[in-house]
């Protein structure tokens, strides 16, 4: 296994210029390739993948007994860049900055967090748009068909790399929620705590059917070429609308209608054209223009398809049987106008859990912000989230 | 305070049982059953404080509102279901007492008592509604809006055809029960009852 030069040290978090106070500060991107000669990652549709890069980054300090490494999984969109910034002149931090950092729920004086970019993703991790190093050529549609049962599978191999044998929690919202269940059922002596929000236990009917309509819209596109588009014009136009859809599945009617009303925007009145009269429109349009410029159009296929394709029981009889030898300790949040994956969904994952006495804590935010409301509402998280960490903490027996 | 209430109450639950404590509060009284007598324990609470007071003690709680039932919990899942000092706040309380029953074999269920001769003395002498160290609150601004006697808890019992396993008696929650009670309609400020179904 080889490691790109300069990104060598564990727990490294450069003391840099930050203006926010509780900051993780400026922080670096690492990258791990795999690529052992008769090693590879069989993959749970049948194919298999090798070599791997993974790209991750990390907060605080491991401890030398290693009982107090935090991992946090994305979501769709997201990335490893999930605290602090790049540079003193980046205009946002990482996409869970609200959570992360010194003093923060993660608080990164206590534990180490370590965040890296999901197996098919767009940002250092091989996906896709990744070269095949057998053709020499991206993977395009070649790629495999990746589920969250292998992305799970290649977070662990820089677990190991790290020397993690157990982690002190997994945190994740949405798809960040699927691999913290997926990793506490595949892999149950590997996690102490399990923090799941935002997410379900298997991916609802609504959102397989939003996904469709965004992976639709990428295909319509003409510059799309059945995925073998590099080198040429990208379906920007297709990844920008499935960008749309899913942006509008994040927010809530409520905040929408709070947010922009029925504000024109610059003009006086109705242009009685197709232009963006309204404020919404206006934003939308700006949401799937930014994202075209940061996301790869296959990624969002292959990653829209491993979320329809999650079920946590897929391979047990039910979710209950499914839960039988988890070892963790679960918090269960929910966000009340998340629509896209209502408190039912959690609940359902809760009940489970009791059925199998397994300890499980179910709590509620509310919160008018919708499925978003997992990456902005950090007040009405953090408390609880921080002291099921500090609990579950003290009775943390990491391997030997 | 030491509370004596919790005490009795721990008196009843078996040992390594499984518990559900309803309007658990910051859980106090389930951490000293998970102590105590290694219960597999876990509470049902509405305030968002109380909840995370009871993550931070390492508890299983479900952040939720009693007064919506006990949906999303199954017949029977557990050996003991306890309501301390909290069925007078419900909307419904005869609804949890069934849900109680539902899902636990036995039910603990503790109240005040309103037949207590200085709720009784208030009333008669006074013409006032009762404000005391226990329930020190306005009529206009009071959580408890659903109190009842002792003989208005046997005869719910009666109805929901119940069996009553112990009745306990305290004058508060700071001293002892007394050896003998004398009269408890009058006497006791807090009544402990433990209920199956029959």
């Amino acid at each position: 296994m080889s490691e790109r030069a300069q990104d060598m040290q564990i727990g490294d978090v450069p003391v840099g210029l930050d203006a926010d106070a509780g900051s993780a500060g400026i922080v670096r991107t690492k990258y791990v390739t795999f690529d052992e000669a008769g090693r590879t990652l069989d993959l749970e549709g049948g194919g298999e993948l090798w070599p791997i890069t993974l790209a991750y980054e990390a907060y605080g300090t491991l401890s030398s007994a290693r009982d107090n490494a935090i991992m946090v999984f994305h979501a769709l969109s997201g990335d490893a860049h999930a605290a602090g910034r790049h540079s003193a002149n980046d205009l946002r931090a990482g996409w869970w900055d609200v959570l992360i950092g010194p003093g923060k729920a993660l608080d990164t004086e206590k534990y180490f967090v370590i965040c890296a970019n999901v197996l098919g993703g767009c940002s250092g991790s091989t996906g896709p748009s990744s070269i095949d190093p057998a053709t020499g050529k991206p993977y395009g549609t070649s790629f495999p068909i990746i589920t969250i049962a292998d992305m799970v599978d290649a977070h662990l191999l820089l677990l190991d790399h790290l020397g993690i044998g157990k982690l002190l929690a997994a945190v994740g919202g949405s798809m960040g929620g699927m691999q913290v269940l997926e990793l506490a059922i595949a892999h149950p002596e590997r996690l102490h705590l399990a923090v799941a929000m935002a997410t379900a236990a298997r991916q609802p009917t609504q959102a397989i059917a939003f996904n469709e309509v965004g992976r639709q819209a990428i295909m319509a596109d003409p510059n799309w070429r059945g995925g073998h588009y590099y080198g040429g014009k990208p379906p920007f136009k297709g990844l920008a609308v499935a960008r749309m859809v899913g942006h509008i599945t994040y927010l809530s009617d409520v905040a929408m209608q709070e947010k922009f009303g029925r504000r024109l925007r610059d003009i006086h009145d109705y242009s009685f054209t197709f232009s963006a009269d309204f404020e919404v429109e206006s934003y939308l349009r700006h949401q799937g223009l930014a994202f075209t410029n940061r996301f790869d159009a296959n990624t969002y296929l292959y990653i829209t398809r491993a979320l329809d394709y999650f079920d946590a029981a897929r391979r047990h009889e039910s979710l209950v049987s499914a839960f039988r030898d988890v070892k963790s300790r679960f918090l269960v949040l929910s966000f009340s106008s998340d629509w896209l994956h209502p408190p039912y969904q959690l609940k359902e994952i809760v009940g489970a859990l009791r059925a199998t006495h397994k300890h499980a804590s179910y709590y509620e935010v509310t919160s008018h912000y919708g499925h978003d409301a997992f990456l902005l509402e950090r007040e009405k998280m953090e408390g609880v989230i921080g002291a099921f960490l500090g609990s579950g903490a003290r009775t943390f027996a990491a391997p030997g | 305070m030491h509370r004596i209430d919790y005490k009795l109450i721990e008196d009843l639950v078996p040992e390594g049982a499984t518990v559900l404590d309803l309007a658990c509060g910051d859980g106090e009284l389930l951490a000293e059953l998970v102590r105590e007598k290694h219960v597999h324990g876990s509470g049902v609470e509405i305030s968002e404080a109380a909840v995370e007071a009871c993550v931070g003690k390492g508890l299983s709680v479900f952040h939720g509102d009693l007064d919506e039932g006990l949906a999303d919990f199954q017949d029977g899942s557990h050996d003991v279901v306890i309501l301390s000092l909290s069925l007078q706040q419900l909307r419904r309380p005869r609804m949890i007492v069934r849900e109680m029953v539902r899902v636990g074999r036995l039910a603990i269920v503790s109240f005040p008592n309103f037949a207590h001769w200085g709720v009784r003395a208030q009333l008669f002498f006074l013409g006032r509604m009762p404000v005391s160290k226990e329930i020190p609150y306005q009529w206009w601004d009071t959580p408890n809006i659903h109190f009842c006697t002792i003989r208005d808890f046997r005869e719910l019992c009666r109805e929901e055809g119940l069996c009553i396993e112990h009745e306990l008696y305290l004058r508060s929650v700071g001293a002892p029960p007394p050896a003998r009670p004398i009269a408890p309609d009058l006497m006791a400020r807090i009544a402990i009852f433990a209920v199956t179904r029959c």
